[in-house]
């Protein structure tokens, strides 16, 4: 019952918050590497280089579904503002289910752009099943696709540190962030912005994928403080001999 | 259409969701573990659909003649093989296991020992990419945790050990619950916007 309470009132929260946030302008505190992330799109338009989104090998029936949808939400988003430029972008997977959903997102970003004749099905590539065959198959993506960035938003594990060394060798910068501690650990030390965590769940609010977006970012943050409170409150009645 | 994939993916969502949070309907949880099966079904399906995506794309580069098309004809002759082989000696035959431990495992432990010289180069460029205090604070603790872990020729020094131990056990599990309940309420909010169909990742929306 305490789950399905929690959820409920998450919910609830999600709604009038959503509601709130149409009718007043976003303010969000800043984050370098999601702005780096918002000028690698008009980069990659204006001088029409690629750029590749890799949502790593989380499945859509396990724990890790939260960490994927996040990832397609920002690719909409990014195929919908890149997808009129001269190389479209490339995105990888390494679970077939995200792989199908990456295609489909895709082609509603080339849909909501106007340009469903540039869509091609090969964009979107499930690059190989399991941590090791995934990276191996998008390490040379960016070696041979003319890439300006590369994002990585979703599950990855160690096997994201291979992914990172084939983009420094090709001077790619990398925005990553994982909800994998150890691939969260490896992107922190690689990347040059470090995203931690939860903030792969904020991507979408910086790159202006709507209201529910930043609605979700101040539900989380009240949950959050609840938390704190609940740990804290915890604590003290635990060092008060009270529980 | 696009209204009717959101309702059916929107009820579906909500039915499996509903089946976690109240076990002791059975109704409830004869539809979830119904729609979960044939979400495994769908899995295997789309499984296929990946193979095919990835000979596809290797197709094209052979193809167009791009770079390194060498190894997308090798991954190519290997995918078609090893699906005849399959095929033809059934997954649980001494031979395709004999194919998985020794070309599989191998080929997944060179890139887990090349892995670990990456990690360690990537330690050493941090601080010259960005040389910061949580850089240092990562570095040095990175080392202590190794030095406190590792066998040393003159033996452990106690000291090194034990502050290793309490890094490990009660900082690092400290941030490391942080960041999962970060995680845990992004996936959340995340999972309600899809039930709610804000994002809708499906039926081309």
């Amino acid at each position: 019952m305490i789950e399905f309470s929690i959820f409920a009132f998450a919910a609830f929260l999600l709604l009038v918050i959503t509601l709130w946030k149409r009718k007043s302008p976003a303010v969000l505190r800043e984050l370098p590497a999601l702005k780096r992330l918002y000028r690698a799109i008009g980069v990659s338009v204006e001088d029409g280089t690629r750029l590749h989104i890799s949502l790593g090998q989380g499945g859509l029936l396990n724990a890790q579904g939260g960490s994927a949808l996040a990832g397609l939400a920002a690719l909409r988003i990014i195929a919908e503002r890149t997808s009129v430029s001269d190389k479209p972008p490339v995105a990888s997977s390494g679970d077939p289910l995200l792989g199908l959903l990456t295609q489909d997102t895709l082609q509603a970003g080339y849909h909501a752009a106007g340009v469903d004749e540039l869509y091609a099905p090969t964009s979107g590539r499930i690059t190989g099943l399991g941590p090791f065959g995934f990276a191996a198959g998008a390490m040379p993506i960016s070696a041979n696709e003319n890439i300006s960035a590369n994002i990585m938003l979703g599950h990855f594990g160690a096997e994201a540190g291979l992914l990172v060394e084939a983009s420094e060798r090709e001077s790619v910068p990398v925005i990553g962030v994982s909800d994998n501690l150890a691939g969260q650990a490896i992107l922190f030390a690689a990347s040059q912005e470090p995203l931690i965590g939860e903030e792969l769940f904020a991507a979408g609010a910086y790159i202006g994928a709507g209201a529910s977006h930043t609605a979700s970012l101040t539900v989380q943050d009240i949950l959050r403080l609840l938390i704190v409170l609940v740990l804290l409150g915890g604590a003290f009645l635990k060092l008060a001999g009270m529980i | 259409m696009r209204i009717l994939t959101a309702v059916i993916a929107i009820a579906v969502g909500l039915l499996v969701l509903l089946g976690y949070f109240f076990p002791q309907i059975v109704y409830l949880q004869t539809i979830q573990a119904l729609l979960l099966n044939w979400a495994m079904l769908m899995l295997a399906a789309a499984t296929l659909v990946g193979v095919i995506n990835l000979a596809s794309v290797h197709f094209n580069k052979i193809r167009r003649r791009e770079k390194d098309n060498l190894f997308s004809a090798l991954l190519v002759v290997f995918l078609f093989g090893a699906l005849i082989f399959g095929i033809i000696f059934k997954p649980g035959d001494a031979m395709t296991r004999l194919m998985l431990n020794g070309l599989i495992l191998p080929v997944e432990s060179a890139l887990m020992a090349l892995l670990a010289v990456t990690l360690l180069y990537a330690g050493v460029r941090l601080l010259r990419r960005r040389a910061d205090f949580t850089s240092l604070v990562f570095l040095a603790t990175a080392v202590l945790v190794l030095i406190g872990s590792a066998t040393l020729p003159f033996g452990n020094i106690p000291i090194l050990t034990d502050l290793s131990l309490w890094v490990k056990q009660t900082l690092a599990v400290g941030g490391a619950r942080g960041i999962l309940i970060g995680v845990a309420l992004g996936a959340l909010l995340t999972g309600l916007r899809v039930l709610f169909g804000a994002d809708r990742p499906y039926g081309g929306n």
